[in-house]
């Protein structure tokens, strides 16, 4: 597959999981785009991972691997971010009784 | 069209059609579950470019542990369709506004990019597999891992410490 189509792939994906967060208001579906933006990304390092593996395999047998072990890290940091954000809302849920972002435009109460 | 292709192509409409419709869901259960068959998609596309290790993390850890967390959070939290809020629908469009021409900004900018001779091989290459993954991580990247405990470490206390009650 040429690399351009796995590019506008994840674009039109994160694309996607911008609107969401511009759009929604619920702070569980905002942290659900973000979750999808993540995964654009990730695609898109695999591709390019194949990619490089693709160009450079005769002089380097590993080239490209590092491409992966980054969405590797990216997952890690992303279940670790996950885990506290959903802390985060329910701590706020439990003061507010909503999850309304817009109750959080004040630092103060 | 040849098999991959055609796996693609179907993969690659599964995953704008669900992430569409976790945007688009008004029931936040219902957005999970598709922002799951998005995951599956990505899968997928993963298995296609002979990434399986990848492909099976993305499984376990984001459509396992991750959607469950999810699902739990909003069934602790008792929500559905009634209690969303809702946002003013020019603010609303003013976001799907952003957000498509983001889309066209990037899309305009990498169309003429010269990737005609650029391929991402597909069912060939052996970087994907758990040996390869494995040797790299435990001999370049030794340092990140274990720093990624830490963080891990870091995440639980600060788990515990923001959702105790206080």
């Amino acid at each position: 597959m040429p690399i351009n189509y796995y590019i506008f792939l994840s674009v039109a994906l994160f694309c996607i999981g911008v609107s969401g967060v511009l759009t929604r208001r619920n702070a569980i579906i905002i942290f659900m785009c973000v979750e999808l933006m993540l995964n654009a990304v990730n695609l898109l390092l695999v591709a390019f991972s194949k990619m490089h593996h693709h160009a450079q395999a005769a002089t380097n047998p590993n080239a490209g691997i590092d491409g992966q072990l980054f969405v590797f890290f990216i997952m890690v940091v992303a279940a670790a971010e996950v885990s506290v954000g959903l802390a985060i809302i329910v701590m706020m849920y439990r003061n507010t009784h909503s999850i309304d972002v817009n109750f959080l435009n004040r630092l103060k109460n | 069209m040849g098999t991959t292709q055609v796996l693609f192509w179907f993969l690659s409409v599964l995953a704008l059609i669900s992430a569409i419709m976790v945007v688009v869901s008004k029931n936040p259960v219902h957005s999970v579950l598709w922002l799951i068959f998005v995951f599956f998609a990505i899968s997928g596309h993963y298995i296609l470019l002979n990434a399986q290790f990848l492909a099976i993390v993305n499984l376990i850890v984001y459509a396992g542990a991750i959607m469950v967390l999810f699902l739990f959070v909003i069934m602790l939290m008792n929500l559905n369709a009634d209690t969303e809020p809702q946002k003013n629908k020019w603010l609303k469009i003013a976001g799907v506004v952003a957000g498509g021409s983001l889309l066209l900004v990037l899309v305009a900018a990498l169309k003429h990019a010269d990737m005609k001779n650029q391929l991402a091989d597909m069912g060939s290459g052996d970087i994907g597999l758990i040996r390869n993954l494995g040797l790299t991580l435990f001999n370049d990247y030794m340092i990140p891992f274990e720093i990624t405990s830490v963080l891990f470490l870091s995440a639980i206390v600060g788990a515990v410490v923001i959702g105790k009650k206080d």
